[in-house]
């Protein structure tokens, strides 16, 4: 990454549901203020919610940086909770391991991994069972 | 079809009016899993959600959902209606069924198909 890098940094709530989303919303206000085009921030937006989301609901909170450059937006989340078993099984639009107790919140329908991917240009996951998940999404500000 | 006409039709309760009664509303998303209501792209969506909690208010703020009908008579909290003013976010409820007041929004020609990608 190249240029002037703005970059934030927060802590993911364990016990608080409405909290929740606070990380991603500060994201989006300040993607909004540099003016990054709409499209790009609903992208960086929906993708960092979905992370920090997961985070709180099966990883007991983390921490969240983001890094905003010319060219690309960075997010990583990162928690130090039971890890992804089968990482191909999580990718699968569906597959769930949350508890009926998240899908009584309106989550775990198995779609947060995929949204991730499908909103982010790029996507790593790192992920060690019983040590923690940590996922960079990479969102190109310029198109092409 | 303007947002003020959709809560005519859905005989709905203004909760939080935050000056947007003229939004063109294109399409509708009823769902009560918000991951679903994230794969689902289209601009000027209305949510129709029986699910309260604040993650539906937050969900709109990332997907720039401007508007947000609780069904089933369902009233959210001053801290769920708060959180929306706070984000521009218009709230109001409906007696209605979500079966039923997807079919009054779809047969009155709310029928713009979001896209999974």
């Amino acid at each position: 990454m190249s240029g002037k890098v703005i970059k934030l940094h927060f802590t993911i709530d364990a016990h608080d549901f409405s909290l929740a989303g606070e990380a991603s919303s500060s994201t989006k206000k300040m993607l909004n203020q540099l003016g990054i085009s709409p499209l790009i921030i609903k992208k960086a937006a929906i993708a960092m919610y979905e992370a920090e989301i997961n985070a709180f609901i099966h990883a007991n909170g983390g921490e969240a940086d983001v890094e905003i450059g010319v060219d690309r937006i960075v997010i990583t989340v990162r928690d130090e909770g039971p890890g992804i078993a089968d990482l191909d099984l999580a990718m699968q639009e569906g597959y769930s391991t949350a508890p009926d107790k998240v899908r009584e919140l309106g989550f775990g329908a198995g779609m947060g991994l995929p949204n991730m991917k499908r909103y982010s240009d790029r996507l790593e996951i790192k992920t060690e069972v019983g040590r923690g998940t940590t996922v960079t999404m990479t969102v190109y500000v310029r198109e092409g | 079809m303007k947002l003020g006409e959709v809560i005519k039709i859905l005989d709905a309760e203004l909760l939080a009016d935050c000056g947007n009664l003229d939004l063109d509303v294109c399409s509708a998303c009823g769902s009560d899993l918000m991951s679903d209501v994230m794969a689902f792209v289209k601009e000027n969506v209305l949510l129709l959600t029986g699910l309260v909690n604040p993650q539906v208010i937050r969900t709109a703020e990332m997907m720039d959902i401007k508007a947000v009908v609780f069904v089933r008579g369902k009233c959210p909290g001053e801290n769920i209606v708060q959180l929306a003013k706070e984000k521009g976010i218009t709230v109001f409820t409906t007696k209605h069924s979500m079966f039923t007041a997807c079919g009054k929004l779809y047969s009155s020609g709310v029928t713009g198909k979001g896209a999974a990608d």
